[in-house]
């Protein structure tokens, strides 16, 4: 239970990671004043995965083409080991998350980590979609009958 | 005989040197950013994603800015550079149900869940030329509606319901589908390694062939089921982890063509799909895509092979336009020997040409005699 | 438990500079069949595995080739996490249909023949066997012969299955199908490409 709780919790902190952009991740990290010393465990690196979409939609998975992804591991002095990857070439950004992926290893940083630094991204990056949302519901067709014919 | 001869080098250094003169232009212009091109030729950085096979908005703006705009060389570029980069794996397939969505019409319902939803679509403009574009006007934002919204529901799930169109079929979960970068193409071609072909092939190439066939060449009577545009959320395997991280968004255009279908031997009368998805912001090659893939099931439903756009040989040996233009413009480099012994081969062809007629005027003449 | 850490340590520092002198290295060995050759092995694999044969794995082994252990390597849970960590490959459970397979105990190895040989329009569609013996020499003497090979050159690994005699001229019947060999030992590798054959030699 314990194992898939914080499981659901890296990947979430993971996906808005991997969303935000270098600079408000700089930012943000800095003013939390953490500096663990680490030493990379392979990258930062970049590379392709290749993207699968599914046959019709909801088919057989087929390989629609290759995206740039940036990947690194880290390790911290007490042993604690991160990962990250995201799309792109960032490799400052990866690093950095990978680093942050460690410290969450240990649940107070984490929890200061994510109350300082998720949870502000997570709603930027919400806002923005809410902001795309909004402006696509804007151009929803509104239709109206204008004659109908004889019955 | 083999000549080999050397030379041009200084030609070719001076020649490469006038290239990057003449792209740069005139140097009392300002130089083109990439953030500019991403920005503002955000759906030629699309094609070039799309047809090059690898989403990079960044990486595709500087093939373009290479290219001089030239897409297809901006293409190759693109295809040269993500051979050096090591592939580290696949994604899980993305989930087109759940995509943040920018734009989404059907042409077969008017009220569908979700609605009719425009998006930044360039229908219903006038296709006249806006003067105000030389400068720089102000431009607003996008306007904003607010209020709950309904899930965008799939089009096909719709008319699933009622039985009349075809599902997407039995999933193995252990197949693997295949990749036309690593296997040599061999022909049946299953129609996942298909679709990876049409996805990445020649946007203006799929437009001819998609539309040949609603002129009457392997006709299908099609009918745009949906075509939506958004973001995805693309997620990776990571096995040093043991689960699949979320890697970022990337933006696609999907197309479900519905067509008509009478029935064959192998299937009975019911709709059936084409289907189109491809990187960025790219309908008409969604579209063209749908409309080639639905004509390259014919044997599969048990239809007459009539056409070429229901030919795989046909149609997947000839969709890619780097191998396209590699065979084309090779045309233009040095063929000086092959050149030297067609010439040899044309010039005795002329002159027993030219004995025989000539016995031949030389035997009228006798016989006129 | 295993440590996380250690597990994935020791991969290759440079992954790009690394994996090329390593190729070189195999690339130089494959050409010489037969001759020992130094790898700069420059990768700390959890044991058993050796530092030749881990270099090689880094170098070779990726997201698109599959690979099989033998069952003196599989019960090390460290190694696997280790390869799959600086590999990004599939570990199959049999050996028959990989690109490498990874042999601790080459002498009781499963047959050649029991792996992907590629076919005859595609032969490279074949494995690739990475060798792990304890010495390439002190063992019984084999004398080779073929393509990159001067005359004939003898190599003496030990711990290679009885039969090898056997099985190799098998292998080589079957070109342009058949296994290619890297046989690995402390930083050295030598390669026994499916192109060379065994000299039988009298007495």
């Amino acid at each position: 239970m314990e194992i898939k709780a914080d499981q659901t919790a890296r990947q979430d902190r993971m996906a808005i990671l991997a969303r935000c952009s270098t600079e408000r991740l700089s930012a943000l990290w800095a003013t939390l004043g953490l500096q663990p010393r680490h030493t990379p465990l392979r990258g930062p690196e970049a590379g392709l995965v290749m993207l699968r979409g599914r046959v019709g939609g909801t088919g057989e998975p087929f390989n629609v083409g290759e995206a740039t992804v940036t990947r690194a591991s880290v390790k911290l002095e007490d042993g604690s080991v991160g990962h990250a990857m995201a799309l792109g070439r960032d490799h400052a950004k990866v690093q950095l998350s990978a680093v942050i992926d460690a410290l969450c290893r240990n649940a107070e940083t984490a929890a200061r980590i994510d109350a300082e630094l998720i949870q502000p991204m997570r709603r930027e990056l919400d806002q923005a979609d809410e902001t795309r949302r909004q402006q696509t519901a804007a151009t929803r067709v509104d239709f109206f009958t204008m004659v109908r014919g004889e019955d | 005989m083999y000549v080999a001869v050397k030379g041009g080098e200084a030609a070719i250094d001076n020649a490469h040197r006038l290239l990057a003169d003449r792209r740069r232009g005139d140097r009392s212009v300002p130089a083109l950013t990439l953030d500019q091109i991403t920005e503002q030729l955000s759906i030629g950085v699309d094609r070039v994603m799309s047809e090059g096979s690898l989403y990079d908005r960044r990486l595709a703006a500087l093939a373009i800015k290479q290219a001089r705009g030239d897409l297809i060389e901006a293409i190759f570029l693109v295809r040269a550079y993500r051979t050096t980069l090591p592939r580290f794996g696949h994604s899980e397939p993305v989930d087109t149900g759940a995509m943040l969505v920018e734009r989404r019409v059907s042409a077969c319902y008017k009220d569908l869940p979700g609605g009719q939803l425009l998006g930044p679509t360039f229908d219903y403009t006038h296709r006249l030329l806006d003067e105000e574009l030389e400068g720089d006007p102000l431009v607003e934002t996008g306007a904003l509606r607010g209020g709950d919204q309904e899930p965008v529901m799939r089009v096909a799930d719709i008319l699933g319901q009622e039985g009349l169109i075809e599902d997407d079929g039995f999933i193995d979960p252990a197949a693997e589908p295949g990749d036309i970068n690593q296997t040599p193409t061999e022909f049946p071609m299953s129609r996942a390694m298909r679709l990876q072909s049409l996805s990445r092939g020649d946007e203006g190439f799929l437009l001819a062939l998609g539309y040949s066939t609603q002129r009457g060449y392997a006709r299908s009577h099609p009918f745009v089921g949906e075509v939506r545009i958004g973001e995805v959320d693309v997620e990776v395997f990571m096995p040093e982890l043991g689960f699949a991280v979320p890697v970022g968004r990337v933006q696609v255009t999907e197309c479900q063509m519905v067509n008509q279908f009478k029935g064959s031997a192998k299937a009975p009368p019911q709709f059936t799909r084409g289907y189109g998805l491809v990187f960025g912001q790219s309908e008409r090659k969604a579209m063209a895509m749908s409309l080639c893939d639905r004509a390259l099931r014919a044997e599969e439903l048990g239809e007459d092979l009539v056409a070429a756009p229901q030919d795989q040989e046909f149609v997947l040996s000839h969709c890619d336009n780097v191998q396209a233009t590699g065979f084309v413009e090779h045309l233009k480099l040095p063929h000086y020997v092959d050149f030297q012994a067609e010439l040899g081969l044309v010039r005795t062809m002329r002159s027993e040409y030219e004995q025989r007629t000539g016995e031949a005027v030389l035997e009228t003449r006798e016989a006129a005699e | 438990m295993l440590n996380e850490a250690t597990a994935l340590e020791g991969g290759f520092s440079d992954p790009v500079l690394n994996a090329q002198s390593v190729f070189r290295a195999v690339m130089d060995a494959m050409a010489k069949p037969a001759t020992v050759v130094e790898v700069d092995a420059v990768v700390t694999p959890p044991a058993p595995l050796g530092r030749a044969a881990g270099a090689v794995a880094c170098a070779l082994i990726d997201a698109d080739t599959p690979f099989w252990l033998d069952a003196s390597l599989a019960e090390h849970a460290a190694l696997r996490a280790w390869l799959a960590f600086h590999t990004g490959a599939r570990e199959m459970a049999t050996c028959s249909d990989v690109a490498f397979a990874l042999v601790g105990a080459p002498a009781t190895m499963p047959p050649l023949d029991r792996f992907a040989q590629g076919t005859q329009e595609y032969p490279d569609r074949s494995a690739t066997l990475i060798l792990q013996v304890p010495s390439l020499e002190g063992g019984a003497p084999l004398t080779f012969e073929g393509p990159g090979i001067r005359d004939r050159v003898v190599l003496a690994p030990r711990g290679l299955p009885r039969d090898l005699a056997f099985q190799w001229k098998a292998n080589r019947k079957r070109f342009p199908r058949g296994v290619d060999l890297i046989l690995t030992t402390g930083d050295a590798i030598a390669c026994l490409p499916r192109s060379v054959r065994l000299v039988e030699m009298e007495g």
